[in-house]
Formats: C-alpha cells, sequence, structure tokens
C-alpha cells in the first residue's frame, strides 16, 4: 500500500523492543516515529508525586537507538504524554534524558517541547462558568478538591503537534497527550482523514498489544493511505489479525464503536476490518466527528495520605475460619489506642476477594492458605507505621476462638515485615473542561539540543 | 432447560479500566453464527450482569453489541476509582471470571 508510514516500536517508552524488529521496521522507509510514553493506567500516585513509573535506564535505553535511527533517517521523532503522566516535572525529566542521550552521542537535534499543564485559575474559572463536566460515575468538581490537587494537566489534542511539525523539527516531546495524537498529526497535515488517522493511532499507541500473540515491547508498522489504514507486525513471533485489530479497538473504553477523544468522537461503527496477508490487517470506514464546544479532559491528582503495609500468610484452617473474629478484635485494639478517625487501616485477605473486593462473587474460601496485606494510610509516614505495626503485632498473637496453634498466626515472608510505602493519591480531577480556544493553551516551544546546543 | 458456558462460547473475555471510575468487559465470539445467536436473545444483558457482579442496574452503564469485532462491550461503575485508598484491582484487569463461568441458556443447534 502506497501512503504515510508511521512506526510505533513500544507500546511506552522505556518498556523496550527487540532491535531486529525496530530494523525492519525502520528498513520499511517509515515517515515518522512515534512513541507513547505514558498512561494513567498505573493510578494517581505518578502524576501526583511528579515521576515516572518507568525506570530512567530503561526509558534512556530505548530513546538512545530512537534518536540516533530517527536522526540518521531524517525523520521525526515524537513522543506522547513524557514521562509518564506528562505534567511539566515529568515533560522536563523526559527532555533531560534527550539531551544527556545527545550530548552523549555527539549529536544535536531540533527539539519541539510542548507542556501540557492547566493553571489551576484557569480550570477553577471554568468551574464559576459552570464548563467543567464529570464522567459517568465520577464526582462533579468542587473547590475543595481543586484547592488540595498538586497538578493539572489536559490530553492535548492534535493541534500543538499540527503546530510543532509547521517548522523543521527532529524530536517533538509531547506533555499530556490523547495516546493517538503523536501518530496521527503527521497524516493529519499531509491530508489524510483523521478518522483513519486517529482510528490508526489507536492501535499503534499500544504497538504490539495488538497484535497476537500480543506483547508490550515490540516494533509495529502502520501504513495510510485515501481509504483505509494497514498495520503489519516487525516480527516473525506475531501477526495482526481481523480479531485482534477489531479487539484493540474496544480495548479499555467505555462504547464499542463511539470513542471521544479531544475535540471530537471517533466513530467506527461503520469499519472493516480486512486480512491483506498473513501479518496484515486493513482498516476502512473510520470516521471523526468534530464536536462543539471543544472539550479537553483533565487530569489531576492529590496527597490523601501515607501508607504502610505488611505482607503476612495463613495456613492454619481454624485461623482462616476466624478471620472475620480476628481482624474485627485487632480494629478494635487499634481503636483503644489511636482512636477511629484519621487513619485506614484495610485488611486486605488473597484468597477470598483479594482481588475483586465487593464484586466477587464467590462467598466462602476454599484454598488451604491465604495471604493478607496488612494496609494502613494515615496522614504522615511515621502514623502509618506505627498503626500498621500495632495491627500486625495485634494479629501475630491474637487468641480467636478454637485456636490450636499458639505460638504466633501469621507466616511473615520478610524482615523486616512492615513496608513504609510513601506518599498516596487520588485522582481529585478527572473531568471534561470546554475550552474557546485549544489551538493556544498549549504554545510549543522550540529549543536545540544536545552537542553545542543551548 | 440446556445451558452453557459463555467460555464455551467465546475467545477472548476480558476486563479493564475505561479511565478511573468504569471498568469494561469485552466479550469476542468464536464465530459469528454464535455471536448472532447470543445478539439476537440477548443472552448477556444487564440481568445477567446485575447478578454475576451484585450490582445496581444503575452501576450498569451499558451493554452493547458491536458486529464489525462479533463483540459485546459492558460498561460499568467501578466500586472505588483506580488507585484510590480502597482500590483492589488498579488497572482493572482482573474481573472478568464470573462472566466466564456463567452459565446462559443454549439449546442444541
Amino acid at each position: 500500500m502506497n501512503g504515510m508510514r508511521i512506526l510505533s516500536p513500544t507500546a511506552i517508552l522505556g518498556y523496550g523492543f527487540p532491535r531486529d524488529s525496530f530494523d525492519r521496521g525502520m528498513a520499511a522507509g517509515p515517515d515518522a516515529i512515534a512513541v507513547d510514553a505514558g498512561s494513567t493506567d498505573p493510578g494517581p500516585a505518578y502524576l501526583g508525586s511528579g515521576t515516572c513509573f518507568v525506570a530512567r535506564a530503561a526509558v534512556r535505553r530505548d530513546l538512545e537507538i530512537l534518536i540516533s535511527s530517527s536522526l540518521e533517517a531524517g525523520i521525526p521523532l515524537l513522543i506522547g504524554t513524557a514521562g509518564g503522566s506528562g505534567a511539566k516535572p515529568h515533560v522536563d525529566w523526559c527532555v533531560s534524558l534527550i539531551d544527556e542521550v545527545l550530548k552523549a552521542n555527539g549529536r544535536r537535534a531540533r527539539v519541539a517541547r510542548i507542556y501540557s499543564d492547566v493553571p489551576k485559575e484557569t480550570v477553577r474559572r471554568a468551574l464559576r462558568d459552570d464548563r467543567i463536566r464529570p464522567l459517568p460515575f465520577g464526582p462533579p468538581l468542587t473547590d475543595e478538591s481543586l484547592g488540595r490537587t498538586s497538578s493539572i494537566v489536559a490530553q492535548i489534542g492534535v493541534d500543538p503537534i499540527l503546530q510543532a511539525l509547521e517548522e523543521p523539527v527532529d524530536i517533538v516531546v509531547a506533555g499530556r497527550a490523547y495516546d493517538p495524537t503523536i501518530f496521527a498529526a503527521l497524516p493529519i497535515r499531509s491530508g489524510f482523514g483523521p478518522g483513519l488517522a486517529t482510528h490508526m493511532g489507536k492501535v499503534l499507541e499500544c504497538a504490539a498489544i495488538a497484535a497476537t500473540p500480543g506483547s508490550g515491547r515490540d516494533c509495529v508498522i502502520g501504513t495510510i493511505g485515501r481509504e483505509g489504514f494497514v498495520l503489519d507486525t516487525l516480527s516473525p513471533l506475531r501477526n495482526f489479525t481481523e480479531e485482534s485489530v477489531a479487539a484493540h479497538t474496544l480495548y479499555e473504553k467505555a462504547h464499542p464503536f463511539r470513542l471521544p477523544g479531544p475535540g471530537g468522537c471517533l466513530d467506527v461503527s461503520g469499519c472493516r476490518f480486512r486480512q491483506v496477508s498473513d501479518t496484515a490487517v486493513e482498516v476502512t470506514g473510520s470516521r471523526f466527528e468534530t464536536s462543539a464546544p471543544y472539550t479537553l479532559k483533565l487530569e489531576g491528582a492529590a496527597l490523601v495520605g501515607h501508607r504502610t503495609i505488611a505482607v503476612a500468610g495463613v495456613r492454619d484452617r481454624i485461623m482462616i475460619e476466624s478471620l472475620d473474629e480476628v481482624f474485627d478484635g485487632v480494629r478494635h485494639s487499634v481503636q483503644d489506642s489511636f482512636g477511629s478517625q484519621g487513619y485506614q487501616l484495610n485488611f486486605r485477605t488473597y484468597g477470598k476477594d483479594g482481588v475483586m473486593g465487593p464484586l466477587e462473587p464467590e462467598g466462602t474460601i476454599c484454598g488451604h492458605e491465604v495471604g493478607i496485606i496488612f494496609d494502613v494510610v494515615a496522614p504522615t509516614q511515621d502514623e502509618a507505621d506505627t498503626i500498621c505495626g500495632l495491627a500486625r503485632s495485634t494479629a501475630l498473637h491474637y487468641g480467636y476462638s478454637g485456636r490450636i496453634a499458639t505460638a504466633g498466626n501469621l507466616a511473615f515472608p520478610f524482615s523486616p515485615s512492615d513496608i513504609s510505602a510513601g506518599p498516596v493519591y487520588e485522582f481529585s480531577v478527572y473531568h471534561l473542561m470546554e475550552v474557546d480556544k485549544p489551538e493556544s493553551m498549549f504554545p510549543v516551544e522550540r529549543l536545540t539540543m544536545g552537542e553545542d546546543g543551548t | 432447560m440446556k445451558t452453557i458456558r459463555i467460555a464455551d462460547l467465546a475467545r477472548i473475555i476480558r476486563s479493564k479500566n475505561a479511565g478511573p471510575y468504569e471498568l469494561t468487559l469485552d466479550v469476542f465470539f468464536k464465530d459469528e453464527e454464535t455471536y448472532r445467536k447470543v445478539r439476537e436473545r440477548r443472552l448477556i444483558d444487564r440481568a445477567l450482569i446485575r447478578r454475576l457482579y451484585r450490582v445496581d442496574d444503575d452501576q450498569i452503564s451499558e451493554i452493547v453489541y458491536y458486529d464489525p469485532a462479533r463483540a459485546v462491550k459492558v460498561t460499568l461503575a467501578r466500586p472505588v476509582p483506580s488507585g484510590s485508598v480502597n482500590d483492589t484491582d488498579v488497572y482493572g484487569a482482573q474481573q472478568h471470571m464470573p462472566l466466564v463461568d456463567a452459565e446462559v441458556p443454549w439449546e442444541k443447534i
């Protein structure tokens, strides 16, 4: 198929990729390399704390290969949701790694940097003007939750990326971006349909996760034309199939054929998926409907406390049958010492309902052992450590009814048994905001980086 | 009445977050004939999901059949938002087994 080719090396920057697959991808002559560097899947902690869920050395390894290959081929490298969550500290972290890689290799590059942070005052004004809407099952935004939010980002649409591509650029680094955006931008700029480009981006952003067998660390390539796009794998180990591509179209979306994003909605109700070779699938019929007013999805996280956990196993059947009694007794002991307010004490029981919680339909424990996590969240780390320690020691020696093993109730796999898990965050902002001028909210900054750069 | 496990009708059954407030369940049926039969009889419906996941009807967002993928998608509210203090499955990726094991009416063809 003639058209524009976008190479997607890996599902998340830093997850890695086989060098062979990547070399085959580069040999196919891509027009750009695009890579998603983040996700909200790992939860609110990373946005809240300004840290990345992928290790620095792992991101650097991927960047070494991607930067040198894209510069040598003279094609742009586009990075979306830099640093994992795409707020300013995450973008700066990613940009500093890019600079480090360029300098280490004696190269320089033209970099376009796009922050996607939204000032709290902008959101507060929108809230007053009734331009903030909750998502299904999400709470309405309040001044209180906005007040304790540490940073807010918007999932940016294609416009800032298009602006970045208006001048010659080697590397585009975007903050929080709607996942398909960085894959769709160059095709849209070249006049390919936004529906096809966005749908292709929706699949490419997860790289080989959408192939079969799936993998989060392998490369794939998409080729877009006027009537459709073709997805192909780059490893002999895996293929795209009609089913795998169709399945991925539905992945992690609330509705199977209406996929809302910034400024509009991808409609895949009229799509056809057609196997065109053993490894490749063609998709046609994807449409993009713009919506008015333009809406952006905001994400923000707030600190809720500090966590300490202790992990223990129980093999004693009588103890397993008495767990509710033990946990009630432990809770009362903790309340005797520290009251019942200002902290949360959770007994997570694996083997019972540790995975599904209130959705678990199995009423009884049928295994021969269970795993317990004593989980405490309190305002300070010291308070969480103290309460977790008390709950753990009380449970260890708790004299429940019918007990025959009087030397100890818990098997600890570790010493020390208790782990200070650090700050805990929650999504305090996850709402839609109506905006009038999305194209001017996220300016593009141009930098020359690396050797002899500034 | 004869019944069959949904696992015996499908090739893929999975769960995942759709944002921090929703959980989405996908079932991809093994062939066109099976899909059409399930869709025509609405064998996966709100009543089934209420029973399997012990949730009220207002916690179920939508159940939508999607012909191009021979699939049905069920979206419901998460018990608590992803990553909040009491969450048990931050990615929502291990909530599918009640659907896998569910029995639905199915007479011999």
